[in-house]
């Protein structure tokens, strides 16, 4: 059993302080992205020229789809993408 | 309020389709992935941002192929490991560098961030008005004045007050015995 002393227990809470809440919330919102994260898959399947523009430029061709274009989606399509 | 589901009954619940379990479980972690891509291996807040990202888009993706579910923990700190890495060798890439050298001096950081989750993990059963003084003082880096005001406790009493609070902190840790407890941070 380890025994903590008062400086270490303060050292150690310390050690973890809040992830930015804006990327905790995006990261939260996953599930709640899976429709158009689907939806824009099925779309790149479908229409070569549009997964093209995709992999060249993942967000400036959901830009111009007028598509969410947060970190936590970004980082999702690109799984996706790359395991299609 | 703390959440009581150990990590085995957090990730099922996940898999199943809880909205509510998996806002639970990135809340959970965070602060554990954060830690490990700033502190462990040093990423800009711009890489460190992708990682988190990256990370729990992956758990979300391959939760189905986690073969034990209370394993969520080293599963994510071997993910973000991994992670931290491809990006510092991407940063890295006109100068051939070994995995060695670029996770020097990380794994000092990262066996500290494992002692801090499990204390997190502790704080996270102590009653809320110790979580929150706790939480705030030590990891908010909050003054004595902001603690006061946001808890409407007065300023002289919120010296006395962390000390308790880290006592019962320091029972609950050295009486913990229950393999199957939560494991993360709020």
């Amino acid at each position: 059993m380890t025994v903590f002393g008062e400086e270490q227990l303060a050292r150690l809470i310390r050690a973890l302080p809040p992830a930015p809440e804006g990327w905790v919330r995006a990261a939260q919102e996953l599930p709640l992205a899976r429709a158009e994260l689907d939806q824009i898959v099925a779309r790149a399947e479908a229409d070569a020229a549009f997964r093209e523009r995709l992999v060249a430029d993942l967000e400036a061709a959901l830009e111009a789809e007028g598509y969410e274009r947060t970190t936590a989606v970004l980082a999702a399509l690109r799984l996706r993408l790359k395991s299609k | 309020m703390a959440s009581t589901l150990s990590d085995r009954e957090l990730v099922a619940r996940c898999r199943a389709g809880d909205q509510q379990a998996w806002n639970e479980l990135v809340e959970r972690f965070s602060r554990y992935v954060y830690a490990i891509s700033v502190q462990a291996f040093r990423l800009s807040e711009t890489d460190a941002e992708d990682v988190f990202q990256e990370v729990f888009a992956r758990a979300y993706q391959h939760l189905d192929k986690l073969r034990d579910d209370a394993a969520v923990r080293p599963w994510l700190a071997q993910l973000t490991r991994r992670l931290c890495i491809d990006r510092l060798r991407a940063a890295a890439r006109e100068l051939p560098v070994a995995d060695e050298e670029l996770i020097a001096g990380s794994e000092e950081t990262l066996a500290l961030l494992d002692e801090a989750l499990t204390v997190h993990e502790a704080l996270a059963a102590t009653p809320e008005h110790c979580r929150e003084i706790l939480d705030r003082f030590f990891a908010r880096d909050e003054s004595y004045k902001t603690i006061g005001e946001a808890l409407d406790l007065p300023a002289g009493t919120i010296a006395s007050r962390i000390s308790r609070c880290l006592g019962r902190l320091r029972e609950l840790l050295e009486g913990r015995s229950d393999p199957d407890r939560p494991s993360g941070v709020r």
